[in-house]
């Protein structure tokens, strides 16, 4: 066997979890220790990926079925960082309700080892088993405040729809199959002939599962359900880690095998994107939940980073790319600030709370207007670097109907961001809430707003990283 | 290198800030707070002097240029000032300082974040006006909403939030297409660097489309009849300092907008669009002027006769003739220093009587003499009274429109007697006639400060109303190769 270094990181990943469980098993009160070792294990992993594979071009393995190439390691780097933020922010919160258990970090591992595969896969057999690997560890940490009517409900949702577009997914593998002969990424397309009106079928049913993972309009039902009913530190994981995933496997999926059928699914990419955006930004003008908000909210920003992909341009992949990481990080940051929300072993998740909170917390209220403006895309913040980079490319493809919409969409999205920073900073205010100091929370808040602040000094800093992302 | 003086100009408000945000915030007394800040902004007027004094008036280039590469291969950090921008320059960092003495009684509360806020809005509004970059600029002019969403929000009046909302929702909206557009330039002709696009010319068949693009983020800005609707809601609920810097500044963006962008990349369109302008305009003035006489609320008055000064402005600036864009930019430079001494004059009153309306004064002229006389000086200056620097701006617009459109120029006289006719009415009604309202009795003069301030803006309106050389040998090179550069990429394509 060859360069099995390259997937050392997976390797490493998944004896890690075996160890951790048998420790689980035979060392009493050991959450703790398991806690700090998944951590650890995520953090090992990315430079295990950094040293091992960053620098390579692009290699196959496994008779081409596994690819290992800038894209995938970048998107393997985001993703275990973003495991390991959210383990580091969620232990304040698992602990206010007990669930600070050794199977909360063992699950997040093993999507995440789901997710890796799924990000290097080239073949529709890898892809599948990944994505099933991460979808049935997410199932769970669904679910996971099992006492919690809610929490329940929004696991068994999660559960039968993302089935029923896994079921649609896998027929669309298999039409593939019988009209190519083959699952393998680059084989489909030296076999393909764009002729055969029925492999757009196949790529229909697959780009409806895909959609539906990152729950992009009108695969997007489950979304708002899901995020409110499970914990919080949980939705913090959907929205961010399992996205890149499943945004990388869209990039590859279109670009690899189906580059030659532009034609055929731009439309739908176009489509998806402009719903999703439309609809992200109009569903969330009248929620009262913050986490329902950010629900509808990432149905929004994920239809930006569809536009990017519907060019068709290496470029419009690259601010996709650079999108969901700037998303990443405003994300990150505007849910520590939704688990500072606490007070008496409650958290509190209305918009109502929020009220006055300038006055009592101002340091906190600060970050989230910072955070909130840089989701809305306005200047000089990340966001609207993020935006911007998008709209240079959809707009280099002439394809501007969606950057109208886009820009639009912008703007009737702002009015709910800013509506919550007018409850923080013009309404009265109402109790404060618990000032405690846990580092975990307060260092990823500080980090990621002196970041978005930033950002605008050298703006060329995530370009630079991605430019070498070239998959056709 | 030279010393990055442009810059400076830009960080130092920002560094000033930074500063505040450190320390801490005392309920009630905060003076420390107070000369930071004074302090900053001073030196930063002391800056622009010199960049003034140092600015060669012989030549139309670009001058203090820095160029540095902000976002590798697409887009240079670029900066500079001419003749057009340095005036507006100037008269950010001259009322930035007055608005920051002005806050002694207008803000109660948080008067620490209301500081900072102002800072971050002066750095915004000084690299809008020298930006020479179309992204950079469009940066500065966003930016601006942040600050200014939450001084109009958080220290505003009742109706604050729904004001608030309207202004950053309504600016929002008009500059985002602008973006489209400036993003479209990149991809025509591979740079947003506006000296090259001078150079460079667009090509005509897009210019109609990226002028209206451009046109939709400064007609709301100016703000033009009829999406000038949110001007009035956000003028009377900021605070004072707050009302100063909207109709002193921020409307001024739009005004050098059209002067450096409009005219100066889509001469084409510009050409096809002035009908339009006048039209707009025209309407601007007679409409709003109308308005205004019916106004109930001083700032409401106040607020639809920037509108309706706007127009003129326009007006001029689409008549591209030497006179009607230097008018348009005396028109906005004296606009600047009365609108904010009357929204000032507003403002004293009101932290007296907590009253805006007209029919609640009357007869204060012997109690606060003082205020009075200040209070007619800019009275006459907003209606153009020869000697102030009200008229020198109408009068070239109007000498400019006269010579274009006859039809035009004697609508927008009209105008001119209408302005006459609120602006004295309203000092009649607040100033002059019985002492109803007996509470008015108590009324303290002019403290200190305020009458500073008012001399500080009295002082160059009447100034520039004799003597408006000092302005005019500054911006006439830059304007008149303007026009020539315009007339040249007329005729090419």
């Amino acid at each position: 066997m060859e360069n099995i270094d390259l997937i050392l990181p997976e390797i490493f990943i998944a004896l890690s979890i075996m160890f951790l469980l048998v420790l689980g098993v035979f060392k009493k009160k050991s959450s703790k220790i398991v806690f700090n070792i998944s951590q650890l294990i995520l953090l090992i992993t990315a430079v295990i990926t950094i040293n091992e594979t960053f620098a390579i071009d692009r290699v196959t393995l496994f008779k081409d079925s596994v690819v290992i190439d800038h894209m995938s390691s970048l998107m393997k780097i985001i993703t275990l960082l973003g495991a390991f933020l959210v383990l580091t922010i969620s232990t304040n919160y698992l602990k206010t309700f007990k669930l600070f258990k050794i199977e909360y970090p063992v699950l997040i591992l093993s999507s995440v080892l789901g997710m890796m595969v799924m990000i290097s896969s080239n073949d529709l057999i890898v892809f599948y088993m990944g994505l099933e690997l991460q979808s049935l560890a997410l199932y769970v940490l669904a679910t996971f405040n099992r006492d919690q009517l809610q929490s329940s409900e929004a696991g068994l949702k999660y559960f039968v729809l993302s089935a029923l577009s896994s079921g649609l997914l896998l027929y669309g593998c298999s039409l593939i199959y019988g009209f190519s002969g083959s699952t393998n990424f680059d084989i489909i397309s030296s076999q393909l002939n764009s002729n055969e009106y029925v492999l757009t079928f196949g790529i229909v049913f697959i780009l409806v599962g895909l959609a539906f993972k990152i729950s992009a309009v009108p695969f997007h039902m489950w979304a708002p359900d899901v995020y409110q009913g499970s914990p919080t530190s949980v939705t913090l994981f959907f929205t961010m880690v399992p996205k890149i995933a499943a945004l990388t496997v869209f990039i590859r999926f279109l670009y690899v095998p189906f580059l030659n059928l532009i034609d055929q699914w731009q439309m739908i990419i176009v489509f998806l994107s402009i719903a999703s955006m439309l609809f992200g930004a109009i569903a969330a003008i009248g929620q009262t939940n913050i986490k329902r908000l950010i629900a509808y909210s990432s149905i929004g920003h994920i239809g930006y980073t569809l536009a990017g992909l519907a060019t068709g341009t290496n470029e419009g992949i690259q601010s996709s790319i650079v999108y969901i990481s700037i998303y990443i990080i405003m994300n990150l940051a505007l849910f520590s600030c939704l688990l500072m929300l606490k007070r008496n072993n409650e958290y509190y998740e209305d918009i109502e709370d929020l009220s006055g909170l300038s006055k009592n917390h101002p340091l906190l209220s600060f970050s989230l207007l910072v955070i909130l403006f840089s989701l809305a895309g306005i200047p000089p913040l990340a966001g609207f670097f993020a935006k911007f980079y998008i709209f240079m490319s959809v707009i280099e493809s002439s394809m501007f109907t969606l950057a109208i919409v886009g820009l639009v969409t912008t703007v009737i999205s702002a009015f709910y961001y800013i509506r919550i920073i007018k409850v923080m900073y013009f309404d009265d205010p109402k109790k404060s809430f618990e000032r405690f100091t846990d580092y975990r929370i307060h260092g990823p808040i500080i980090i990621s707003c002196i970041l978005l602040i930033s950002f605008f000094l050298y703006p060329s800093f995530l370009n630079d990283i991605v430019s070498k992302i070239v998959i056709f | 290198m030279n010393f990055p003086i442009l810059s400076s100009l830009i960080l130092l408000p920002t560094i000033g800030a930074l500063f505040l945000f450190f320390t801490k915030d005392k309920e009630g007394n905060n003076s420390t707070a107070k000369y930071v800040s004074l302090f900053t902004t001073s030196v930063n007027f002391l800056i622009s002097i010199y960049l003034w004094v140092s600015f060669d008036q012989s030549t139309s280039n670009f001058q203090f240029i820095e160029d540095r590469t902000w976002i590798e291969g697409f887009i240079n950090y670029k900066v500079g000032v001419d003749g057009i921008s340095i005036l507006f320059i100037i008269l950010t960092t001259f009322i930035t300082p007055l608005c920051i003495i002005s806050v002694n009684n207008s803000v109660k509360k948080r008067l620490r974040d209301f500081l900072i806020a102002i800072l971050i809005l002066e750095s915004f509004m000084i690299g809008v006006f020298c930006a020479l970059d179309l992204v950079v600029f469009y940066l500065f002019f966003e930016a601006g909403l942040i600050p200014m969403f939450l001084i109009i929000g958080i220290w505003g009046g009742p109706k604050r939030v729904y004001s608030a909302f309207k202004f950053f929702l309504y600016t929002l909206l008009g500059s985002v297409l602008m973006l489209v557009a400036i993003i479209s330039i990149y991809w025509i002709s591979g740079t947003t660097d506006v000296i090259k696009l001078y150079e460079l010319g667009i090509d005509a068949k897009y210019q109609n489309l990226l002028w209206l693009a451009f046109f939709s983020s400064f007609a709301v800005k100016t703000p033009m009849w009829p999406v000038h609707t949110w001007l009035p809601d956000a003028h009377v609920e900021a605070p004072t300092a707050g009302s100063v810097l909207l109709a002193a500044i921020l409307l001024k963006m739009a005004g050098y907008g059209f002067i450096r962008f409009s005219l100066g990349l889509f001469p084409i369109a510009s050409e096809v669009f002035t009908p339009l302008i006048y039209a707009l305009s025209v309407i601007a003035i007679i409409v709003t002027s109308l308005i205004a006489l019916m106004q109930e609320d001083m700032k409401k008055l106040i607020a639809y006769s920037s509108v309706a000064h706007m127009g003129f402005v326009t007006l001029g600036v689409f008549t591209i003739q030497q006179q009607g864009i230097e008018g348009s930019i005396i028109q906005m430079i004296s606009h600047g220093l009365v609108s904010a001494a009357l929204f000032l004059c507003v403002g004293v009153v009101y932290d007296r009587m907590h009253s805006r309306l007209i029919s609640s004064y009357g007869g204060i002229v012997s109690i606060i003499p003082k205020y009075s006389i200040l209070f007619m000086i800019f009275t006459l200056a907003a209606l153009g009274l020869p000697g102030t620097s009200g008229f020198v701006g109408e009068f070239l617009i109007l000498m400019a429109v006269f010579k274009d459109n006859f039809l035009v120029a004697v609508l927008a006289s009209i105008g001119v007697i209408l302005g006459a006719a609120y602006m004295l009415w309203l000092y009649k009604r607040v100033i002059f006639g019985k002492l109803i309202n007996s509470d008015l009795k108590s009324m303290m003069d002019l403290d200190r400060s305020e009458y500073f301030i008012l001399t500080c803006l009295a002082i160059p309106t009447l100034y520039f109303g004799f003597y408006p050389d000092p302005l005019i040998n500054t911006i006439e090179v830059s304007v008149n190769d303007l026009i020539d550069m315009y007339n040249k990429n007329l005729l090419i394509k």
